[in-house]
């Protein structure tokens, strides 16, 4: 880890940052974490809760882009100060997507309750798996980010291919549903939506692990097969 | 990065090889080992004391000038180790020119301020004084400035001015490389980005070192950026890979501020 600036006000502007990208992470995950219940339990209220909690979210990027913006003017960073800022940027981006995703599946879950329909397809078990690994990789990217460990992002990025693999089969799963009975189609597309909201996440994390490289090692690897090349030359 | 490009166009006009300084006892230089490149800014930074004026004196032997200062190793200009004894030192000052933190000018008209150096080399009529004279104001970007006042003193302009008539008068004796020695440092902010942008228009005709305390001057201003550290080259390259990703765990402390 880098020492200290000679500024310690410097120092505590970058801590501030972290800590606050750190609980936007936290927060979105509670989000999609909550927003599956829902989507299993039904539980209406909580769901509306997971939507209003987007604000908070989205609050915070405001901020945090601000907090960036200030550092850039105030200090000029360069090198590793500058691609964390950077890296900050945009990783914030994801974030809030991801809180949006969340919601979508609050909504979609009050939608489905809402409508009864439940119980003619198990919505919750087609996209169980498919959650499981998003939010694995949600967290350990934000894990990755906070300890700044490129070898922990080099395979989120990897497992990124197994959440679209899961993707498909539950869409293939989704289709057959909907082809052998026709009282599945609303449940079926609310379970697919869900399960495009729950990719998505697992996108973003994969974004957030690609910018844990390039705070590391100062390389650009998005559009690229790095990590693919790396690991088989490395491990 | 264009690295194809850029490295089709490279050319050393100085090549420094193990050198080393000594104030008497003191050694100011170890064993520095770079290339300047022809047509590109070469930036030196780093803390006081690091040796980065030193080493721009070493190029046109100024230390010369000053008894028990000494240099040791090659420094190759146009084929030649100018450390060698035997070389016409005036004339490499004509041809690597130096430009100082405090502008310099002549106690002497603007108009004399520039003749002065080309009559050491050439012997020109006033016709061929007058037009080198308007051409090196011209290529220092003070010719509309003072057209109209040739005669007056050169001490008579501001500072940003004076300061262009100091690279006025190392151009109009048509070097090869210029040294920039904290250029801008006694400027304010308009005549330090008149001076860059200066910089960037004479690169196309001349190899330029510019010497700097302020980072952002070098990571603007340069292609190439030598970060030195007691003496020492520590890092050398890029300048865009030494502000962005630079290799040495000690430039990039220095460049971010942590000088702990």
């Amino acid at each position: 880890m880098p020492g200290d600036h000679s500024s310690k006000a410097y120092d505590m502007d970058l801590e501030t940052i972290r800590s606050k990208v750190l609980t936007m992470g936290g927060l979105v995950e509670s989000q999609f974490n909550d927003a599956m219940e829902c989507f299993r339990s039904g539980d209406i209220v909580k769901a509306e809760q997971v939507i209003k909690s987007d604000e908070n979210v989205n609050r915070l990027e405001v901020t945090l882009d601000d907090a960036c913006s200030h550092l850039i003017v105030k200090r000029q960073p360069a090198a590793n100060d500058l691609r964390t800022v950077m890296a900050t940027l945009k990783v914030i981006t994801d974030l809030e997507r991801i809180g949006d995703e969340a919601t979508k599946i609050a909504r979609t879950a009050k939608h489905l309750h809402e409508r009864g329909t439940v119980g003619v397809l198990n919505h919750y078990e087609s996209v169980r798996v498919l959650a499981a690994s998003a939010a694995n990789s949600l967290h350990d990217a934000l894990d990755a980010f906070a300890r700044l460990d490129e070898k922990q992002a080099a395979r989120i990025i990897t497992q990124d291919e197994t959440i679209d693999h899961e993707f498909r089969s539950t869409t293939r799963a989704m289709v057959t549903f909907m082809m052998e009975d026709p009282r599945t189609i609303s449940s079926a597309l609310d379970t697919l939506w869900v399960a495009k909201a729950i990719e998505r996440i697992g996108d973003h994390a994969k974004n957030i692990a690609e910018y844990v490289i390039y705070v590391v090692e100062g390389k650009d690897i998005r559009h690229t097969d790095y990590v693919y090349t790396k690991l088989d030359s490395k491990l | 990065m264009n690295n194809a490009n850029f490295q089709a166009a490279l050319k050393p006009t100085l090549e420094i090889s193990g050198l080393n300084f000594f104030y008497g006892a003191f050694q100011g230089l170890k064993n520095i080992n770079l290339n300047v490149y022809e047509k590109k800014v070469t930036a030196f930074i780093g803390p006081s004391g690091c040796g980065k004026s030193t080493l721009l004196r070493t190029l046109n032997r100024m230390y010369d000038l000053y008894p028990g200062q000494r240099a040791e190793g090659k420094i190759v200009y146009n084929g030649r180790n100018i450390l060698e004894p035997g070389q016409d030192v005036n004339m490499l000052r004509a041809k690597v020119g130096m430009v100082f933190q405090k502008p310099t000018p002549f106690p002497m008209s603007v108009y004399e301020n520039i003749a002065f150096g080309v009559r050491l080399y050439e012997n020109l009529s006033r016709g061929e004084m007058d037009e080198r004279v308007e051409w090196a104001l011209k290529k220092a970007a003070l010719w509309t400035e003072v057209k109209d006042k040739l005669n007056k003193s050169g001490l008579s302009l501001s500072g940003g001015q004076q300061q262009r008539l100091c690279i006025a008068r190392s151009v109009a004796v048509k070097p090869d490389v210029l040294l920039l020695d904290e250029p801008t440092s006694a400027l304010d902010p308009i005549s330090t980005a008149k001076i860059e942008e200066l910089i960037a228009e004479l690169k196309e005709d001349y190899t330029i070192t510019i010497v700097t305390h302020n980072m952002q001057q070098a990571a603007r201003c340069s292609d190439y950026t030598a970060y030195m550290y007691l003496g020492e080259l520590v890092e050398f390259g890029e300048t865009d890979q030494i502000f962005m990703n630079p290799a040495k765990k000690e430039t990039q402390d220095y460049i971010t501020g942590r000088f702990g």
